[in-house]
């Protein structure tokens, strides 16, 4: 026995336990490797052609005048300008509302066939994007949609019988608002039901208004991850592509439509790289956003503990 | 812990590619790329399995010739030997053909119906550079198209993916009209002209017409013109009905911004339904697109006329060639046979294209003359945009045209 003893003290157990802790440590990681192999084929590597694709010349060589070109350019510039505007506007638009709906919806039955329905169709409608609600938005509000003929044949001329907005910012404004009110819904409605009815019975015993309970309770408990679920509607709204391309069918206002072009145009060709350099400006817009929202999410799991 | 903490900021970023991915494609760049890297590893494998199959192939080739480097028909003795490698290839790849473009549909169940052989259309709506994309992404996979039919400026950058070939009706074709080894042959083409619902708008006369009041909301460009060709072409048109010349379209764009400022462009892409439900009463577009409408049109009530105004004569002719890496070199080479034979060329003409044999097809009396008596007359000198004439104007398209529709 001791002999025995003193043996794995001299000889295996060094390098063994080393590797047992080891491998005992990395065990958890182990259901990590799926994601990070997803992580790596689908988010990494396409970034990383992205970049290098950027600084590539049309003789292949380090070049960089796609992302001088991006910068420099008025074109470009406004894209950016005007898909930044949009997302934000969708962004603003979709969170207030969505959390309004959020609030009725966690204060109502919580079972209630209304809460039921509504959820159902949060999870439809925010998915409702792409082709089919560009095509869906024509039939009702386009040049001979259902409300654009209804309102020419009873109302004469109104705002809503010219139907050319559809077809510009303010009809993706209007369109994107449509697909971010139900995933602000589906991403706070959780942070909502969170809010203890005991701080607000607490904040009333107290003697606290309705206004005082928001003021210095419900808001501030609230508010990082409703900054954060806004920035996730910014990012939904500033990469969306198939609902604009299905929508807008002249000059390209906004950057994903800029990048189809770029890569697909035929009357100006060899354009791959100034895409990847509108694709890389994108990169560096949701990076920020993603970061922000990165540190958000570490500040409302420490609010909500 | 601190790990712990990180994987959930990880993860939390992962999330929101993930939600972003779910309702638009994230970054549309990442996700084409992601795509492309997974064609190509997909083409890699596929290529494998060809180049196993391949020696197949290669041996019902040789009996009549090397199908692949073959200049004309004369490389497999006679048009049957042709016929015959054909059948052992047994199928044809196309690619952006739209069966309602320049009558393609029924060129190709022609094609079928003749020589029983299997025509795979793949991505009908595709652009002239989606063909060259997927015959560099598929190179080397039978999937890949066996024939371009591409726009001019995709033709000229794209010379080296042809393999040069001489149909047996060559020497109909105008020296112009063709490279002269044969690398690229013109096929067929038409004139930007505006098409009208003649029982909803008066008649323009001009392009300038346009800008009346009687046009408020309808007239619509095919496409936008630092994309499409067709669009380019139009806006083209205007510069040259407003002093402007092909090496200055800025009249063009100062034409369509005049256009947009009274209300009367369309920001929607016409096609053949906006036509017939009345969304696109004028469209900017070639003649032989919309011509090709008209019988369609008639039969639904609807009086599509098709006008070339005499002061701004844009002439375009589309490229024909075959992919230097066909994976059916044969098929290929007969299926140009066909489009320029007699049979072939009739074909575009009843879609209302006019084919680059016409004029040797008049002289012979072989030409469907009623189809030709169908197209729209055109009256003075037809103006034809070099390749470098189009890469300017669509730099000064590129930083102008948003800012002239107000997009």
């Amino acid at each position: 026995m001791t002999t025995a003893s003193t043996l794995t003290t001299e000889a295996g157990p060094a390098p063994r336990g080393a590797g047992l802790r080891w491998a005992r440590r990395a065990a958890p990681y182990l259901g990590v490797v799926p994601f990070g192999v997803f992580v790596i084929v689908f988010l990494l590597w396409p970034t990383y052609i992205v970049i290098t694709g950027a600084f590539e010349g049309k003789d292949g060589g380090f070049d960089l005048s796609a992302i001088t070109e991006v910068v420099t350019q008025e074109s470009h510039r406004s894209a950016f300008q005007k898909s930044i505007t949009i997302s934000l506007i969708t962004a603003l638009a979709g969170s207030v509302l969505g959390a309004l709906l959020a609030w009725a919806i966690s204060i109502g039955r919580s079972n209630g066939p209304l809460r039921r329905a509504s959820l159902a169709g949060a999870g439809v409608f925010a998915q409702f994007g792409g082709v089919m609600l560009a095509f869906a938005f024509l039939a009702t509000f386009g040049f001979n949609g259902m409300v654009t003929v209804f309102f020419n044949d009873h109302f004469g001329d109104t705002f809503l019988s010219d139907a050319s907005w559809l077809y510009g910012l303010g009809g993706l404004c209007v369109v994107y608002t449509f697909f971010q009110i139900p995933l602000m819904l589906i991403v706070f409605l959780p942070s909502v039901e969170n809010l203890r009815p005991q701080w607000r019975e607490a904040s009333e015993s107290l003697g606290g208004t309705t206004w005082e309970y928001w003021r210095h309770v419900g808001g501030p408990i609230l508010f990082p991850s409703f900054i954060g679920a806004a920035l996730l509607l910014f990012a939904n709204a500033f990469s969306a592509y198939a609902t604009a391309a299905a929508l807008v069918s002249q000059g390209s206002p906004i950057v994903p439509l800029q990048i189809r072009g770029a890569l697909s145009s035929e009357v100006a060709l060899g354009n791959a790289s100034l895409g990847k350099a509108l694709a890389l400006g994108m990169v560096v817009v949701v990076a920020i956003v993603m970061t922000g929202y990165a540190l958000l999410q570490r500040r409302a799991s420490k609010w909500s503990q | 812990m601190r790990t712990t903490r990180w994987i959930a900021v990880v993860s939390g970023a992962g999330a929101v590619m993930l939600v972003a991915t779910a309702c638009g494609s994230p970054a549309a760049p990442a996700a084409s790329s992601a795509s492309a890297a997974a064609s190509a590893a997909a083409s890699t494998a596929v290529s494998a399995a060809a180049s196993a199959a391949g020696s197949t192939a290669g041996s019902a080739a040789a009996a009549g010739g090397d199908a692949a480097t073959a200049t004309s028909v004369a490389a497999f003795g006679d048009m049957a030997g042709l016929e015959a490698a054909c059948k052992t290839e047994g199928k044809l790849n196309v690619i952006a053909l739209p069966p309602d473009w320049a009558n393609y549909g029924k060129i190709i169940d022609a094609f079928k119906a003749k020589y029983g052989v299997e025509v795979d259309s793949a991505q009908p709506d595709g652009s002239s550079q989606d063909e060259i994309n997927a015959a560099s992404q598929l190179k080397g996979t039978d999937r890949a198209p066996d024939v371009f039919d591409v726009g001019q400026s995709v033709a000229v950058a794209n010379t080296a993916m042809f393999a040069p070939y001489q149909v047996a009706t060559w020497a109909d074709i105008a020296d112009n009209f063709k490279d002269p080894t044969g690398t690229w042959v013109n096929d067929y083409g038409g004139y930007m002209a505006i098409s009208y619902d003649a029982s909803k708008v008066p008649a323009p006369t001009s392009v300038a017409d346009l800008l009346k009041a009687d046009y408020k909301g309808k007239v619509a460009l095919n496409g936008d013109p630092t994309q499409a060709g067709a669009a380019w072409n139009g806006v083209m048109m205007a510069s040259l009905a407003n002093g402007g010349s092909l090496d200055d379209i800025s009249k063009g764009v100062d034409f369509f911004k005049q256009l947009n400022a009274a209300g009367n462009f369309l920001p929607v892409d016409p096609t053949p339904a906006t036509v017939e439900s009345g969304q696109t009463p004028v469209v900017i577009d070639w003649d032989y697109l919309e011509a090709g409408q008209a019988a369609a049109l008639k039969a639904k009530g609807i009086d599509w006329k098709t006008f070339v105004p005499d002061d701004a004569v844009v002439g375009g002719y589309y490229y024909q060639a075959i992919n230097k890496d066909a994976p059916h070199p044969a098929c290929a080479r007969l299926w140009e046979e066909y489009l320029y034979s007699d049979d072939g060329q009739n074909g575009w003409l009843q879609g209302g294209a006019r084919p680059v044999r016409a004029d040797a097809m008049v002289k012979a009396g072989t030409i469907d003359a009623a189809a030709y008596a169908a197209l729209p007359k055109v009256t003075g000198t037809p103006q034809v945009p070099t390749a470098d004439q189009v890469k300017a104007g669509n730099d000064y398209l590129t930083a102008n045209w948003a800012k002239a529709i107000g997009g």
